[in-house]
């Protein structure tokens, strides 16, 4: 009797890994803040792949708790981040990150 | 044979969304327009709740879909909208030595994930949520966070309405 075998949880870590570091990639490369804060959400996105991963390896409830928790922070942050990107343009007439250098010294 | 057959649905949904998701991020870290760039992202949003679903957190894959895929990509569309970005997509991408340095370097981070995922597979104690036991996933969800996580729970809400009371200064007009 052939089986074939079940998901192994190693290929979500990996995916959850790729979909990671194309968000730092694109976090590194871009320079529309806008883009920049998507791939910030992404990030958040195979972090919580992560969690809710081994959360159902290991047969516990606390992983799918934690991605809760994130996805509650990046709805804050998605407000407050899009609140101040308005504000720039407003005064700055850009969210070209390569021109809002006034915090740096 | 009956779970044969479903093992292999569920390798064919798993190859399915994990390829539509490293694309959709892809092109969303290519586009030069913002707005393409956000319904990629949607898409990749989609893709990760239909793998919470194939790992059996129904809960979170719904609140994925409402919150995720809905309120934030469309908070994110809107504020496109609103800024005018016509000359910064006529300036488009420009490769310079710092990103190409930066690239490199979250290549050689992501080799350091893929190892540490392959040279050593999760242990741990297991606890007591069996697959059986998570069918009923938001009866579980619920318990554990209103009785183990209640105070988490509560200072998420307070920052929650801290997040909208500083949206709502930040973006006032000074007087």
């Amino acid at each position: 009797m052939w089986v074939v075998p079940t998901i192994p949880p190693a290929l979500y870590l990996m995916l959850s890994g790729i979909l990671f570091t194309i968000g730092v990639i694109g976090a590194l490369t871009r320079r529309n803040a806008i883009v920049v804060f998507m791939c910030i959400e992404l990030m958040l996105n195979a972090v919580n792949l992560t969690f809710v991963t081994l959360s159902h390896f290991l047969q516990s409830m606390d992983g799918v708790l934690f991605a809760f928790f994130v996805i509650a922070v990046a709805a804050a942050e998605a407000a407050v981040g899009l609140a101040i990107f308005v504000m720039i343009y407003r005064s700055r007439e850009t969210i070209n990150l390569d021109e809002i250098n006034i915090l740096k010294w | 044979m009956a779970e044969n057959i479903g093992i292999i649905f569920q390798w064919l949904i798993f190859l399915g969304m994990a390829f539509f998701s490293i694309v959709a991020s892809l092109l969303l870290v290519t586009r030069k327009n913002p707005i393409h760039s956000a319904l990629f992202l949607v898409l990749n949003f989609l893709c990760v709740a239909v793998l919470f679903l194939l790992l059996q957190s129904q809960f979170i894959a719904i609140i994925q879909v409402v919150v995720y895929a809905g309120a934030i990509a469309m908070l994110i569309v809107f504020v496109i909208m609103l800024l005018d970005l016509e000359k910064e997509l006529r300036a488009g991408l420009k490769i310079i030595y710092s990103k190409v340095i930066g690239g490199f370097l979250a290549l050689l981070f992501l080799l350091g994930i893929l190892y540490s995922v392959v040279a050593k597979s999760p242990t741990g104690k297991t606890g007591s949520y069996t697959p059986e036991k998570m069918t009923a996933n938001v009866k579980a969800v619920g318990e554990v966070l209103l009785t183990q996580y209640l105070f988490p729970f509560e200072i998420i809400s307070i920052l929650l309405v801290a997040a909208i009371i500083g949206a709502v200064i930040l973006s006032k007009k000074r007087t």
